[in-house]
Order: C-alpha cells, then sequence, then structure tokens
C-alpha cells in the first residue's frame, strides 16, 4: 500500500519536512529510529534521577530523604520506566535505524504504523508519570505489581497504570509486527535467512517473543482493572481466585520479557566484536541457533521466579533444571565472542570498550542467575539484594551497556560525525567503575540477608549500602556526560566516512555517513 | 506492499488476539491443573465412596488452623486444634464462628491443605466452604466439615493441615461468587 506510492516518491529523493511536523507525520524509518532514541534517553534519565532518589535514601541507614510510601512509588516507577520506557524503546529505535539498512530495504514494510507505534509511547509514559501528582499517589507495588497489593490494596491511580500498560502493549506489538513483516518479505534479493546481519536475526526473534507475551500482559492487566471495578475474582481468593495465579500468569509474560531486553543486544554486541578484532564472527550458525534455543526455553522456565510460593518438589526441579539449560546456549555465545576475539587484531575503541566490558559483566550477572536457579539456595536469595544485583547486572551493564555501545558505534553513520574519542572513552570508564561499584557490592549484602523493596535497612548493612550509592552517583552523573556527547556529536565533529571503522561490514556500511534521508530505493546488489 | 507481506501481517495480526485470549485460557487451565493434581492445596467436593472405606486405616493427626482475612472482624476458631484421626474413615470436625459485628454479614471461607501432596487424597463430603455464610449481629454457628483421607496417602505423611481463611463478602455479588466456587466445585 503505501509503501508502493513512497517508492514512486523516492525518484525525486525528496528531504525530510521541515519542522515540527516533519517528527509528527513521519513515516521515514531514520526520523522514527531517532525519536525513540531520543525519548528512550529522556526515559533513562527519568528512570535514573528515580534512581538516584532511591540510592540517597539508602545511603545510610534510617529514613533521611522519602518517606516510605514514596519511596515505594520510586521504586516501581524506576522499574517500569526503565524496561518499558528505556531498554524497549531503544531498542525499537535501533531496530527502526538498522534493519531496513542492514537487509538492503528502503524502509520499513509498515511506515505508517511504525509512526502510530513511536507517537501512542509518549502518552502511554505521560499517563504513568502523572500518578505522582494523584491523590494516594503513584503505583506502589513494584514492577512486578503481584495481585492483591495491585488490586485489593492498590491506589486509585492503578487504573491509569493498567491504561498506561495497555498503551506501552500495543506500541511495542506493533513495533514487533513491523520488525518481522519487513525482515521476512523486504530483504533484498541474496539476503537469505541464514545470511542476515545477527543484529536483524536477533530482533527477529524479539519481536517473535514479543507478540507471544505482550498480549498475555495486556491479558493480565485486563484481569486486574476486572478485579478492580467490575466485581470479578480472578486473583481475589474471597470470590475464588488466587493470587497465586497473577504471579504465573505475570512471568509467563515475564520471563520472555527479560530475554526481549537482552537477545538485541546479543546482535549489538556480535557485530561489534566483529569489526573490532577485524575478524570473521565465530561460529555464526550456532549464534542463530543458540538465539532460538534460549527464546523457545523462555517459556518454559517463568515459575524459577517463584520458587518460594509453595510449588511441589516436582516443578521446582523441572524449573531450576530447564533454567539451568539455558547456561548452554548463553554459555555458545560467551565462546563465541571469546573466540572471535582470540588473535583478533583487536583495537579498544569505545563501542568495544562497552560490548567487552558486556561479555564480561553479562557472564557475572549470567551466573548468579545459576546461583538463583538452585531451588535450595533460592529460599534463600529470594526478595533479597542478590537479586537485586543479578537483575541490574544484566540489564545496566547488559543490555543498557549494549545500548550505549550501539550508539558509539552506529552514531557515525547516524549524523555523519565521529564523537569524541577522548570522552566516550571517559564516559566508558566511569561508567564501568560506576557500575561495579553500585551492584557488585549488593551482592555482599543479599547474600548477608538484607531484603529488596524496603526503605530502610539493618545496620550491618550500613557500610556496603554507602559504597553502592556512591557507585551509583558516579554511574548516574556520567550519563550526563553521555547525553553531552552525543549533542556534540551531532552539532558537528570530525566527519565519518562511508565505511567509518576499518573492519566494519554490512550494507548500512555501504551507504555515505550521515546515511541519505533514503536508502537502497533500488535493492543492492549481494555478492 | 506485496503479497508476501500481507500474508505475514494477517498471521501476526490474529497471533495478537490469540495470546490475549490466551492469557485468559491460563485462568481455566491453572483451575483444571490444580485440581487434577491438586498443587495449590485447594480441595473439592467428593462423593460418598465405600471404595475409599477401610477398617484397617493408618493414624494419622489432623491440624486445624483458622485464618481471618484483613478486615474480617468475626471469631472463627476450631473446635478442636488436632484431630487423630485413621485413613479409610469419615470424621467430621467443626468450627466455631461467630458474628461479632452490629450488621448482617456475608462470609467465604477458603480452604488449603499442607503439605500440598495430600490435598488429593483428602476427600470432603461436606464442608462449610462449599457455600457462604451469612451471620445476623451477634450470631454464632458450629460450622462442620466431613472428611476422609484415603488410604494411598504418601506414607510419609504423618501430619496433615488443613487451614481455612474466612473472607468477607458481603458486599460481593452473591450470585457471581457463587458462581465462581461451583464452577470450581464441579
Amino acid at each position: 500500500m503505501s509503501a508502493v506510492i513512497e517508492n514512486h516518491h523516492d525518484d525525486h529523493h525528496h528531504g525530510p519536512a521541515k519542522g515540527i511536523t516533519r517528527w509528527l507525520y513521519t513515516t521515514n524509518h531514520k526520523d522514527i529510529g531517532t525519536l525513540y532514541l531520543w525519548f528512550s534517553f529522556a526515559m533513562f534519565l527519568i528512570g535514573g534521577a528515580m534512581a538516584m532518589v532511591i540510592r540517597a535514601e539508602l545511603f545510610q541507614p534510617g529514613m533521611q530523604i522519602v518517606e516510605p510510601e514514596f519511596y515505594n512509588q520510586m521504586i516501581t516507577l524506576h522499574g517500569l520506566i526503565m524496561i518499558f520506557g528505556g531498554v524497549m524503546p531503544a531498542f525499537v529505535g535501533l531496530a527502526n535505524w538498522l534493519v531496513p539498512m542492514m537487509i538492503g530495504a528502503p524502509d520499513m514494510a509498515l511506515p505508517r504504523m511504525n509512526n502510530l507505534s513511536f507517537w501512542i509511547l509518549p502518552f502511554a509514559f505521560f499517563v504513568l508519570l502523572s500518578s505522582l501528582f494523584m491523590e494516594g499517589g503513584a503505583p506502589n507495588f513494584g514492577w512486578t505489581f503481584y495481585a492483591p497489593l495491585s488490586t485489593t490494596y492498590a491506589p486509585p491511580s492503578v487504573t491509569f497504570f493498567i491504561f498506561s500498560v495497555h498503551i506501552m502493549g500495543a506500541s511495542s506489538i506493533m513495533g514487533a509486527i513491523n520488525v518481522v513483516v519487513t525482515i521476512m518479505n523486504m530483504r533484498a534479493p541474496g539476503v537469505s535467512l541464514m545470511k542476515m546481519p545477527l543484529f536483524v536475526w536477533s530482533w527477529l526473534i524479539t519481536a517473535y517473543l514479543l507478540i507471544a507475551v505482550m498480549p498475555v500482559l495486556a491479558g493480565a492487566v485486563t484481569m486486574m482493572l476486572m478485579d478492580i471495578h467490575f466485581g470479578t475474582s480472578f486473583f481475589n481468593a474471597a470470590g475464588g481466585g488466587d493470587p497465586v495465579l497473577f504471579q504465573h500468569i505475570f512471568w509467563f509474560f515475564g520471563h520472555p520479557e527479560v530475554y526481549i531486553m537482552i537477545l538485541p543486544a546479543f546482535g549489538i554486541v556480535s557485530h561489534i566484536i566483529e569489526t573490532f578484532s577485524r575478524k570473521q564472527l565465530f561460529g555464526y550458525s550456532s549464534m542463530v541457533w543458540a538465539m532460538l534455543s534460549i527464546a523457545i526455553l523462555s517459556f518454559v522456565v517463568w515459575a524459577h521466579h517463584m520458587f518460594t510460593v509453595g510449588m511441589p518438589l516436582a516443578a521446582e526441579i523441572f524449573f531450576m533444571w530447564a533454567t539451568m539449560l539455558i547456561a548452554v546456549p548463553t554459555g555458545v555465545k560467551v565462546f563465541n565472542w571469546v573466540a572471535t576475539m582470540f588473535r583478533g587484531s583487536i583495537t579498544f575503541e569505545t563501542p568495544m570498550l562497552f560490548a567487552v566490558a558486556f561479555v564480561v559483566l553479562f557472564t557475572i550477572g549470567g551466573l548468579s542467575g545459576l546461583m538463583l536457579a538452585i531451588v535450595p539456595a533460592d529460599f534463600q536469595y529470594h526478595d533479597t539484594y542478590f537479586v537485586v544485583a543479578h537483575f541490574h547486572y544484566v540489564l545496566v551493564p547488559g543490555a543498557i551497556f549494549s545500548i550505549m555501545a550501539a550508539v558509539y558505534y552506529w552514531i557515525p553513520k547516524w549524523c555523519g560525525n565521529m564523537y569524541d574519542e577522548r570522552l566516550g572513552k571517559l564516559h566508558f570508564w566511569l561508567s564501568f567503575v560506576g557500575v561495579n561499584v553500585t551492584f557488585f557490592p549488593q551482592h555482599f549484602i543479599g547474600l548477608a540477608g538484607m531484603p529488596r523493596r524496603y526503605p530502610d535497612y539493618a545496620l550491618q548493612f550500613a557500610d556496603w549500602n554507602m559504597v553502592s550509592s556512591v557507585g551509583a552517583f558516579l554511574f548516574g552523573f556520567s550519563q550526563l556526560l553521555f547525553l553531552f556527547i552525543v549533542i556534540k556529536t551531532v552539532m558537528g565533529g570530525k566527519k565519518a566516512t562511508g565505511q567509518v571503522w576499518e573492519g566494519a561490514k554490512g550494507l548500512e556500511w555501504t551507504v555515505a555517513s550521515p546515511a541519505p534521508y533514503h536508502t537502497f530505493t533500488t535493492p543492492p546488489k549481494i555478492d | 506492499m506485496n503479497k508476501g507481506a500481507k500474508e505475514t501481517l494477517t498471521k501476526l495480526i490474529i497471533a495478537v488476539p490469540l495470546m490475549f485470549a490466551f492469557g485468559f485460557a491460563l485462568v481455566p487451565l491453572y483451575d483444571v491443573f490444580c485440581q487434577v493434581t491438586g498443587l495449590n492445596g485447594k480441595v473439592f467436593q467428593s462423593e460418598h465412596s465405600d471404595e475409599l472405606v477401610r477398617e484397617d486405616g493408618r493414624q494419622l493427626s489432623l491440624q486445624f488452623i483458622s485464618t481471618n482475612n484483613e478486615n474480617m472482624p468475626w471469631t472463627f476458631e476450631p473446635s478442636e486444634q488436632v484431630m487423630d484421626i485413621q485413613t479409610g474413615k469419615y470424621h467430621t470436625a467443626t468450627f466455631y464462628v461467630k458474628n461479632t459485628t452490629n450488621k448482617t454479614m456475608t462470609a467465604q471461607a477458603v480452604p488449603s491443605v499442607a503439605p500440598s501432596n495430600a490435598a488429593e487424597h483428602l476427600k470432603k463430603l461436606e464442608c462449610f466452604c462449599f457455600e457462604q455464610q451469612e451471620l445476623k449481629p451477634g450470631e454464632e454457628a458450629l460450622l462442620p466439615v466431613k472428611l476422609l483421607v484415603s488410604d494411598d496417602l504418601p506414607s510419609n505423611i504423618k501430619n496433615i493441615i488443613l487451614s481455612y481463611t474466612i473472607f468477607d463478602i458481603t458486599e460481593y455479588e452473591d450470585d457471581q461468587t457463587l458462581a465462581h466456587h461451583q464452577m470450581e466445585m464441579e
């Protein structure tokens, strides 16, 4: 439909429209990618500010800065905003920018839906954030919104929360559908499935996961809505429902969701390590199969989040082994990254630094995940700071480092200018030190028994909490440097060549930098 | 858009409501799964059966726990804390309940069995938890539960705990909650 009409227009090679309407009405995948990335950056800073509030309160034992009620709202919104507003839109933005260029397509398959899926997102987060100013405050039940905390005991603003989750879900589903249709149907002749760049592969799998689980999340919040307002009893024991059922439905969505937040990172890191090792990626097809098996396994491990609800032994053992099985394909990937670097002529530009840090630190997060998978040990670790340390290790130096690596790696292609390498390296080292100082001590206090989600703690946890807070402030404020570097690069800087990086391979590097507004209006020739 | 793209799009658009429906289908699936396996410790009504009755049953102790859900002011406690029972024999236990408020209220008790793998061997012929209790101000009652523990209970279980949580459901529409409970019992 619209793609055909646009192809016709492309013959004139018109540039973008001028003014604000360019961004409001745009159907260009590069514009929409940029919108997604800036939106995600804004959410990253807002969610980060909330993390600063949390760490400031935890700097010392006792209550100093905020009320416990507000603290609960902060941890809830921090989680929701970072997941649904930070990481996921950033990956969708990268997919928008890169997938069409990597497969030699002129644009996404459904450009108008693409516009819609972005522009409903700001409204979702406006609704969510506005709940901070409502009577009773913002949602305060944690990002996992377990019933009955989020139903019977929820503040009135929970209805707005439900509405905003519906919008976020709709946005993600539309984005995912767009990616699948694009990848399955718009590859340039010669780009067969097993020749696709790994980032495209990782997004194809991620998109299928999104389409499978986001509707289940929508179902879960719809049930909450019905319990709260329409007198049903899905999760209310008095009416014959079961609160544990909520946890099953939630984690049926929630576990694939954590792979939604890491698979695209696998794709990004594979490209960067390949480029800066100046070698061919080791084990391409095993990378694809590893991602596929991780995605499939993600549907049968959800109950490892709820070992302590009182499951029978057989179920606990099943979910324990299924979870540990995921370490096998993940191990294959880590092995392949290391093998790619082995005897490569490596240089450590900023993207490579972030990518190597990703491999090391993500592996630490994976290892603590394995510890949590052990049922008897999990009874000790459950809901402690050890869990907080675990998922922050896989999400911050995992997902977020990969996004930062991707920005440094592809920004010369996006805006035609090289970023300031010296500042980029400074940003890396500040973030690297900050992240580890923040989250590594949380392993210790978690193992020592400090529970998560409390605004106060026993005195014996004071020292490591202070260290953790110092690290958090360092990491948090370093991101302002990141913002500065990005703005500086957009404004100007050394001009980038088309290929940008000596070892860069792939279709996106064959076009000029900055990438023209319309690329591959005629399919490229693949040898 | 080419034909292939339309086809992919159609398939994916169909997948979305299907997965939405699957989320809701998890609710009855969960109930059926728990009923078949007894995993969540819920006990459902069973018919009287002579096959289960036997004279040479094992000795067990059956312990009762009563809990008031938040905002439930009634007095609710088992008449006996512990009962010595035999497998393969019907026993009746009672719970004392009193409406301590000055308004008529309706209550619903929700049972749970520990250890959970004992649940499927616990057969309830009658239970107050299968219906709702409406008590006038100050009214009191003895609520019976008639049950049998079948002899194929795993031999390592020497002690079963039957707990009830009582909920205030005065404000619920009665037919709705009843319907839900009846559905579960079938």
